[in-house]
């Protein structure tokens, strides 16, 4: 693979599984009169209504922006905070044994409970609303950035405390100028997944009841059987996913040029 | 703080010895059992020495090494640089690994550097310094690349300059071209010679080979497995440079081999 952008071949290998799955929908859609999944056209049509306006102009049109700040705003802000105590409580536990007997049993035993078994608890505890959904986003994100925070720090070659002593670096920094650096692969695989995970559960986490937001208009458009609009938020939700974590990938080649596996 | 000011030396005619090894022996456990890597080991090494540690595997030289350079302490005994106890690793002892034990996220130029930066000199200092030994050791046009970048044999080129660029008085290397092929060895040995002429650099130099430990050191320490002992420490009185294909070199060769017993 390049360093910058990608060979053609790789372009065309890339775009022919979607081009042939859309192809296969059209088919199996297309001129069907009681079709429960409409064809890709339609959707097509219905997300430039979402984003623009301008097709059905009904309660719909042009939400498209609004619904995905909510949405953004959800992700980032959770993922955000969870890494704000998932970095520095996963630093401790990995460095420090008091803490770590402290807190690691606690955390293994919650850790088996899937994010969407909160959700009814975030309910009752945040009500319904964005509380909620900001809360469950933190669970989300939350774990992947502590473990490999975790194993990022408890795993640092024991030879480059030895090297660092000897050239004189002294007990307390030995944290800044060894242990940071050298867990920074695994802090910035955590962050990734961390983020991976904020959009997965972003959808569960506007089931609650709020009004905007991705997860919220495809909820509600199921309930009004308004499936192009379902598939509409599915495929925004996808191609920001995506985004999102490319712009991450793009940060940590940038930060992360002298691991053999980053750079 | 005299970090600055010239070594010269000012002291006594009687003069101390720069390391001191006073009947060291080192147990590690294993289990639930004791293992005796060292036995009562002493060792007096002047400063500007160049000594070789040869013994087939097992012997406690690594053990040895480690301990002078504060990684481990004695179990009985007594270690001394300078007449004072070692308490800990330092920068005054520098260690080359056999793995060479580079910082993966940082530049040959801020590994070498690495030392200096650590101790807080300047910025401009500890750039001059950094660029001064990468150059001493030819990887000029390496000193942005980072480790992963390397050949094994630069590497170690790298790891001896960082100690070499942090000022240490005692240099301790553990096999460190054990790994690398015949043609890089040599002239990484002629460049430590040569360094080590100029520096003025007490060397302590662990290696398997024969060849090498004549080549290189003034004083060979030779040491015996079950437990781990010192059995023989004798000077080197080749000239140098020394011609490996010399009948005198090849006197001490197959004296140094009878002496390993059949192990070499
Ligand atoms: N950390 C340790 N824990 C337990 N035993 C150890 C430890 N380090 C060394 N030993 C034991 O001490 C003995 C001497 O080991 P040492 O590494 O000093 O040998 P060496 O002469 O350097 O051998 P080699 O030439 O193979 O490197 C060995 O029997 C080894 O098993
Ligand atoms: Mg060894």
């Amino acid at each position: 693979m390049t360093a910058h952008g990608l060979s053609p071949r790789q372009v065309v290998l890339a775009l022919a599984a979607p081009v042939l799955g859309v192809l296969a929908w059209h088919l199996a859609t297309h001129g069907q009169a009681y079709s429960l999944i409409p064809p890709p056209w339609d959707v097509a049509v219905q997300w430039w209504d979402l984003a623009f306006g301008g097709v059905w102009d009904d309660l719909y049109s042009e939400t498209l922006l609004t619904h995905t700040f909510a949405s953004l705003s959800r992700v980032y802000g959770g993922f955000a905070l969870a890494a704000l105590v998932a970095l520095p409580m996963g630093m401790l536990i990995g460095r420090v044994a008091a803490v770590r007997d402290l807190l690691d049993p606690s955390l293994q035993i919650l850790r088996p409970i899937p994010v969407t078994a909160w959700l009814p608890l975030a309910m009752i505890v945040f009500g319904i609303g964005p509380r909620s959904a900001f809360f469950l986003v933190f669970l989300g994100a939350f774990y992947p950035i502590l473990l490999n925070t975790i194993f990022g720090v408890k795993n640092v070659e024991g030879r480059l405390f030895e090297a660092a002593a000897m050239l004189g670096v002294s007990p307390q920094a030995v944290f800044w100028k060894v242990v940071l650096p050298a867990s920074l692969p695994s802090i910035f695989t955590g962050l990734r997944l961390g983020l991976g995970f904020a959009w997965v559960v972003i959808v569960v986490g506007e089931m609650t009841g709020v009004q905007t937001g991705l997860g919220a208009i495809i909820m509600e458009a199921r309930q009004l059987s308004r499936t192009e609009i379902v598939i509409s938020g599915m495929v925004t939700i996808g191609v920001l996913g995506f985004l999102s974590d490319r712009i991450v990938q793009l940060l940590g080649r940038r930060l992360l040029r002298w691991s053999p596996q980053h750079g | 703080m005299d970090d600055l000011a010239p070594r010269t030396e000012t002291r006594p005619m009687t003069q101390l010895p720069i390391l001191e090894v006073q009947g060291v022996t080192k147990r590690f456990a294993f289990g639930a059992e004791q293992i005796t890597a060292l036995s009562d080991a002493s060792l007096r090494i002047g400063k500007g020495e160049f000594i070789c540690l040869i013994g087939p595997s097992g012997c406690g030289k690594s053990t040895l090494l480690r301990m002078v350079a504060g990684f481990e302490t004695a179990t009985a005994g007594s270690l001394l640089m300078w007449g004072k106890p070692i308490a800990g690793p330092g920068p005054d002892r520098g260690m080359v690994f056999q793995d060479y034990g580079l910082f993966p996220w940082l530049t040959v130029a801020q590994n070498v550097g690495f030392g200096p930066a650590a101790r807080g000199r300047p910025k401009a200092e500890v750039a001059a310094t950094a660029k001064r030994f990468v150059d001493m050791v030819g990887l000029t046009r390496f000193a942005d690349a980072y480790p992963h970048q390397l050949s094994g044999g630069m590497q170690q080129r790298v790891a001896i300059a960082r100690v070499l660029a942090n000022d240490a008085e005692v240099v301790l290397m553990d096999e460190p071209f054990g790994a690398l092929d015949a043609m890089t060895r040599e002239r990484l040995q002629e460049e430590l010679l040569e360094v080590w002429a100029r520096a003025k650099l007490t060397v302590l130099f662990v290696t398997h080979a024969i060849e090498e430990a004549i080549f290189l050191s003034d004083r060979i320490v030779v040491m015996s497995p079950g437990p781990g002992r010192i059995v023989a420490d004798e000077q080197v009185m080749l000239p140098r440079p020394r011609d490996p294909t010399s009948p005198e070199f090849n006197a001490l060769r197959r004296r140094f081999a009878a002496m390993l017993g059949g192990h070499h």
